[in-house]
């Protein structure tokens, strides 16, 4: 045995090459796998999909391109559903589902295409630009997440140390969030400009609207984990609420604290996108997807919305990277 | 104000009652417990689950409030004696703070307290001294087993030094063995420090180990049935539990819990 050889009880003693070759397949066969076949499945759905959701436009083009189609007369074609007329017509619905200008359902390709022009193709200032549009957009999504969060720590520090905080602001809380967001979001604009409001504000204020609920409804379960005992020996010290609050409530609701936040990230996303809808917005996701749908522009639409789904991950995906950050520096078992 | 007999009690109680209302009805947790602890004494509390052993040290602790009679804690009220700090409670968990390491937990009440950095620093490392875990302070809970987590919290009472310690079946959740070394290093801490303490357990043989008076108490209501003292020297070798005077007392005990239970 030479002596730069592991001790035979060390972990991997004795794994080979080919055996740590097989281990890394394994794992990939056990996660990678999954994951990319359940992506393909997807992509696979949404392509099929796209021959009986486009079909009419198909068989048109492809009548006018002088091929046989059944029925024949355009008038008998236009009752039937999309899935008869591909039964009917399988190889013209199929030749032509995928190139065409104003697609009902686009295919993957001309989705990625369009987020692929509309991100690196033109100048990221140019109203063509989803990065000019994501950035209007999350700009005013982290206003409002901020505005929403902090909120909502505040609110539920308050109904933690007073019961009577609990009574009277979490029934208003719930109703907040019964009442449709898209019904309350234009009055919220309309009252705010009424006062002298405008801009990215309103917009903060509707996604912090929407984010805040979480943050109260998490925290407030946060801040109450502690068992009686742990609250038992910081009363044998003589400790007062504040010491309680910052030295055992507050470190204690540290995962509770990422959870709500992944959820109001998300949730002060939609509350934006929802907010440039009805505000005659020039910018952001929202007025994308408004003016893609008044012009039939179904490319544009889906993309904007893939382009929001991403940010939207983005911005989860940060918050989880910093609670293991943080959850690690607490000790947290790995 | 206390009576003559009674002077330089580190806790006097003086027909203790405490009554929980619940949904079910009031339920008579203490009922008439009188007991003086002189200075420097170890108290055990033994008896079956809802004999108030727990209920009462909670009172001293001024955890609970007792509907009738009076409690003294170094001569003041236990609620006052609570927020002067006048004793360690060792819960039955450890309840080490996961999020805190070792020495990070025993710092916790000298950070409440206020203690000034450099005196916090030297009564951490004093402390795990004391308890036989120095070389831990960094370590987090999880890493360590569940009778080192139980010494850390003893660490953790101990680190402020106030002279009471009272402790709640702090070895009930351990295994015989680990239990048995505890006790040794509990008699031999005790030795040390000089302390008093109120210890509440259900096992016969570490109540005869470890103390110098035995409380024998019995289930509903919750009462005193006998009060031992034990002629045990102080020193006392793990094999003292095989002579005949331990074996008597165990006996006494057993007795005392036999006839608490027929009575109620």
């Amino acid at each position: 045995m030479s002596e730069t050889a592991a001790p035979i009880s060390a972990p991997e003693a004795g794994v080979g090459w080919s055996a740590r070759v097989a281990r890394v397949a394994s794992a990939m066969r056990q996660t990678t796998l999954p994951v990319l076949g359940v992506l393909a499945a997807l992509l696979l759905i949404w392509t099929l999909a796209c021959i009986p959701m486009n079909a009419a436009q198909s068989v048109l083009d492809a009548s006018r391109a002088g091929e046989t189609v059944s029925p024949e007369a355009a008038s008998e074609r236009r009752g039937m559903s999309g899935l008869a007329l591909a039964l009917r017509n399988p190889g013209p619905a199929t030749a032509h589902a995928y190139s065409q200008d104003r697609p009902r359902l686009p295919a993957p390709h001309q989705v990625a295409g369009a987020l692929w022009q509309s991100t690196a193709t033109v100048s990221p200032t140019s109203a063509q630009s989803l990065i000019h549009h994501g950035w209007v957009t999350l700009s005013a999504t982290l206003l409002g997440f901020a505005i929403g969060a902090g909120l909502g720590i505040a609110l539920a520090v308050g109904i933690v140390h007073f019961r009577v905080m609990e009574m009277s602001v979490m029934p208003w809380a719930i109703v907040s969030q019964t009442v449709p967001i898209i019904a309350i979001a234009p009055m919220i604009v309309v009252v705010l400009y009424a006062i002298g409001i405008e801009g990215i504000l309103p917009k903060a204020v509707i996604a912090a609207y929407l984010s805040f609920f979480p943050v109260v409804v998490g925290m407030s379960k946060g801040f109450r984990s502690p068992d009686a005992m742990q609250l038992d020996l910081l009363r044998t010290y003589g400790a007062s609420r504040p010491q309680t609050f910052w030295k055992l409530r507050l470190p204690a609701s540290a995962p509770y604290l990422f959870a709500s936040l992944k959820i109001a990230v998300a949730a002060a996303l939609i509350g934006t996108i929802v907010a440039e809808l009805p505000s005659g917005a020039q910018a952001g996701f929202g007025a994308r997807l408004l003016a893609g749908s008044y012009y039939g522009q179904t490319v544009q639409i889906w993309a904007a919305l893939f382009a929001a789904a991403i940010l939207a991950a983005g911005l989860v995906g940060l918050i989880g990277g910093l609670e293991r950050r943080a959850l690690a520096r607490m000790g947290m078992r790995p | 104000m206390s009576a003559p007999d009674t002077e330089g009690a580190v806790v006097t109680a003086r027909n203790l009652d405490l009554t929980f209302q619940t949904s079910d009805g009031p339920v008579h947790a203490l009922k008439d417990v009188s007991l003086s602890v002189e200075p420097g004494e170890f108290v055990s509390f033994i008896g079956p689950s809802g004999c108030g052993k727990t209920t009462f040290l909670r009172c001293v602790a001024g955890l609970e409030e007792p509907t009738g009679g009076t409690l003294e804690v170094n001569g003041m009220s236990a609620d006052e004696a609570r927020r002067a700090r006048a004793y360690g409670y060792v819960f039955q968990a450890a309840g080490l703070y996961p999020w805190r390491t070792i020495g990070g937990n025993i710092r916790l009440p000298l950070e409440i307290m206020g203690y000034p950095e450099e005196e916090k620093a030297r009564r951490v490392r004093e402390t795990l001294e004391l308890v036989d875990l120095g070389g831990f302070e960094k370590k987090f809970p999880w890493q360590l087993s569940g009778g080192m987590q139980q010494r850390a919290s003893i660490a953790r009472a101990l680190s402020f030094d106030a002279d009471l310690l009272l402790m709640d079946e702090p070895f009930g959740a351990l295994d015989e063995i680990v239990r048995d070394r505890l006790n040794e290093e509990l008699l031999s801490l005790w030795a040390r420090t000089g302390k008093t303490m109120l210890f509440v357990t259900h096992s016969i043989p570490e109540a005869v180990y470890l103390s110098t008076k035995i409380v024998v108490m019995s289930p509903r209501p919750g009462r005193i049935s006998d009060v031992i003292d034990s002629p045990l020297p102080k020193e006392r070798p793990l094999d003292i539990r095989d002579s005949r005077e331990f074996i008597d007392i165990a006996h006494r005990v057993r007795e005392g819990l036999r006839a608490g239970m027929e009575a109620a």
